[in-house]
């Protein structure tokens, strides 16, 4: 027991040395096989083949210590095929072929990992972004450096000019501009104050904060980001986990089919070869790869995929459905104009804000805004209602805030003198929210948004990508939509929808045979996100997208809705590129079997090719914008 | 329960993944574990009265894998 027990503990040492020194082994490998060469050129008899056959077996071990340790947990592995056939060589007299096939082998390992290391090295930079420690001020004022994985909610954090903010949490004391562009996209610097929200990954360009922490290291808005791109770059595409599926069974099967060659030709140096030629190589690391390079590489540039699935979705979309507020247009409001049926304009206004204070809705905090620009003190409100897509309402219903179908709803008939308002109100562009009590309208309010810069070009480039055809949805009426959806190239405009609505548009398509790519805040959208082939979630600010779309973009502009698409249609044309490939280098080493001219050692070259020819092939990913 | 993250040097074929997350998840008292392919990263859940971060680091590197870095968290 004990010496089997210190034997296992020296093949472990040893299988980490080899796993460690791969450079070394192959090294070693390769300096051998030349000198049993020049030993043989120079006819010193055996010399030469007894070098080789230490080679062999030197290059064999660390391969045969890990096909065991693969075996042991029931996995038939790459290793175990050329295992076999390296003995078999050896066996058969044919040691520069196990020396040659390990050699390739082994440093074609090297080449992989380095390689590999390269299509992960964009979220490697991103993950060394990551806050490491923080300045945590203490119960009597001093302040201690602690690591990130030790602080609590409600810790209290000092962050100095220049200096990386830590966690995400409120600012406590302080003031000072931060640049978040990690965050939310925004690259210029952003005020911050008492009060205000800061997030972990972002810089404080200038002044000092105390932060009081809300969530750190991997509870942060930005672990949470480097959490989802970790998990995305290994969740793979359809076609990808197919692969997978199939090389677990190609394995096993190569090696049954070399038996079987074997026991009807009884022809061992054919048997082995088939063995190495058979290897999948190309195959299990080619569409992987392609998944790593391309969503590494878009997380770099603030679009994070969920995966491989979201990136074959998103490239195989032919219908863009987007939301109007917050997506097309910037979604910040602002009040355009006020106008009043009752006498005392300002009393009525200052009723209506106070009201839509407790409201989040993108109107309701225009007229927030409008009011504490005004300087109008906001008094307690009513208890309301939201009633979703109309508007607030109080429990009898004597109190109504929200747009022209809420007061229909309600029996409130609308004056010529207030319908007049409405339409051209509406025909401008803006929506409308009216305030009414006791059944008549006191006051309307013009709300209006504006269209996203860029957003015609972004629209237009995806029109040259495959998007064929673009909705956009919305709550607000036709007049206002018409408006926004002019100089766009929108094909279709649905107005006056609730929010329900937009999930049965989106299903509607889908029956159709659309594949539809939803783009919305992920706010009141969730559901349309959800159901979409695939959910963008852009311009919701980034910790509410994470949860609900399948593809956030950290900077909402269509420009990256663009690049996105682009991105995702590159990654999949590679990962078909990438199996092209691997199949077809298995096909022509077989081919070159039959008529006689691959070997067990080319066999393997050709193999080794491959996979870097595919790893080449997916960092080409790297490089596209 | 407790949690533990380990950082491994770079892996290579996905069926390394397959073997450490099969020899950890043998080992008693873990109760769930996830390798993070690309990341080089071992996820787990596991009871620390049955068992403790530094073996389970140990299983890791029987297999010839180096563990660079342990982080525990309850």
């Amino acid at each position: 027991m004990s010496t089997s027990s210190s034997m296992s503990k020296e093949v472990t040492k040893l299988n980490l040395w080899y796993s460690q020194n791969p450079g070394k082994t192959s090294a070693v490998l390769a300096v051998l096989i030349v000198i049993s060469f020049g030993l043989d050129l120079l006819h010193l008899g055996t010399v030469g083949p007894v070098i080789m056959y230490i080679a062999g077996v030197f290059g064999t071990i660390p391969i045969a210590i890990r096909a065991w340790s693969a075996l042991k947990m029931k996995t038939i592995s790459i290793e175990l095929l050329v295992t076999i056939a390296c003995i078999g060589a050896l066996g058969i007299g044919e040691p520069e072929e196990a020396a040659i096939v390990t050699f390739l082998f082994l440093f074609g390992n090297v080449l992989e990992a380095r390689t590999l290391a390269k299509t992960r090295s964009a979220v490697k930079d991103l993950t060394a972004m990551a806050p490491e420690q923080a300045d945590v001020v203490q119960e009597d004022g001093t302040i201690v450096a602690t690591d990130i994985d030790d602080i609590d909610e409600g810790d209290q954090v000092l962050v100095r000019p220049g200096g990386q903010i830590p966690v995400d949490g409120k600012v406590l004391k302080g003031s000072g501009s931060a640049i978040e562009s990690m965050i939310t996209g925004e690259a210029k610097p952003v005020e911050k104050e008492v009060g205000d929200d800061v997030y972990a990954g972002s810089t404080l360009d200038s002044g000092a904060l105390t932060v009081e922490t809300s969530a750190a290291g991997e509870d942060s808005t930005f672990g949470q980001i480097i959490d989802l791109v970790e998990n995305a770059q290994d969740a793979q595409a359809p076609v990808a986990r197919f692969i997978d599926k199939f090389a677990t069974y190609y394995t096993p099967a190569v090696l049954v089919i070399a038996l079987l060659v074997l026991i009807v030709s009884r022809n061992i140096s054919l048997a082995i070869t088939m063995l190495v030629l058979g290897c999948p190589g190309a195959l299990v690391i080619g569409a992987p790869v392609a998944n790593v390079a391309g969503i590494g590489r878009s997380a770099s540039n603030g679009i994070l995929f969920k995966g491989g699935n979201a990136v074959a979705a998103l490239a195989g979309a032919d219908t863009l459905m987007m939301d109007k507020t917050g997506t097309i247009t910037t979604g910040k409001m602002n009040v355009n104009e006020t106008k009043t049926f009752t006498t005392d304009t300002d009393q009525a206004f200052a009723e209506l804000a106070a009201i839509e204070a407790d409201s989040s809705h993108p109107l309701a905090n225009a007229i927030v805004a409008e009011s504490k620009k005004r300087g109008i003190e906001l008094n307690a409100a009513p208890e309301m209602t939201t009633i979703k897509g109309r508007g607030l309402v109080n429990a009898d219903e004597t109190i109504l805030a929200g747009n022209p179908q809420l007061m229909a709803d309600n029996g409130v008939v609308l004056p010529a003198a207030v319908q007049e308002a409405v339409t051209a109100a509406q025909n401008a562009g803006n929506s409308v929210v009216l305030y009414a009590k006791d059944g008549t309208v006191q006051l309307m309010v013009a709300v209006g948004d504006h269209v996203r810069p860029g957003a015609a070009a972004g629209l237009t480039d995806l029109k040259k990508h495959g998007i064929k055809r673009i909705v956009m949805l919305t709550g607000d009426n036709q007049a206002a939509a018409a408006q926004i959806a002019s100089g766009l190239p929108i094909d279709e405009v649905r107005a006056e929808l609730l929010p329900q609505d937009k999930l049965t548009i989106v299903k509607e398509a889908q029956d159709k045979g659309a594949k539809v790519a939803f783009v919305g805040d992920g706010i009141n959208d969730a559901p349309a996100l959800a159901t979409a082939d695939v959910g963008v979630g852009m311009g919701g600010g980034t910790a509410v997208a994470l949860d609900t779309a399948d593809v956030v973009l950290v900077k909402a502009d269509f420009d990256t809705l663009a690049s996105a698409v682009r991105t995702a249609k590159g990654t999949t044309r590679v990962t078909t590129q990438n199996i092209v490939i691997a199949v077809g280098t298995v096909v022509l080493l077989l081919l070159g079997l039959l008529v006689g001219i691959v070997q067990m050692g080319s066999g393997m070259f050709v193999h080794e090719a491959s996979i870097l020819l595919v790893i080449a092939n997916a960092l080409r990913l790297l490089r596209n914008k | 329960m407790k949690q533990a993250i380990m950082k491994l040097d770079g892996l290579t074929c996905p069926s390394c993944m397959q073997k450490i997350e099969h020899a950890v998840y043998g080992v008693n008292g873990v109760q769930d574990v996830k390798v993070l392919f690309n990341a080089a990263k071992l996820k787990t859940h596991f009871d620390s009265a049955a068992t403790s971060a530094d073996d389970l680091a140990n299983v890791v590197q029987e297999l010839g894998y180096t563990v660079k870095s342990i982080k525990v968290k309850d």
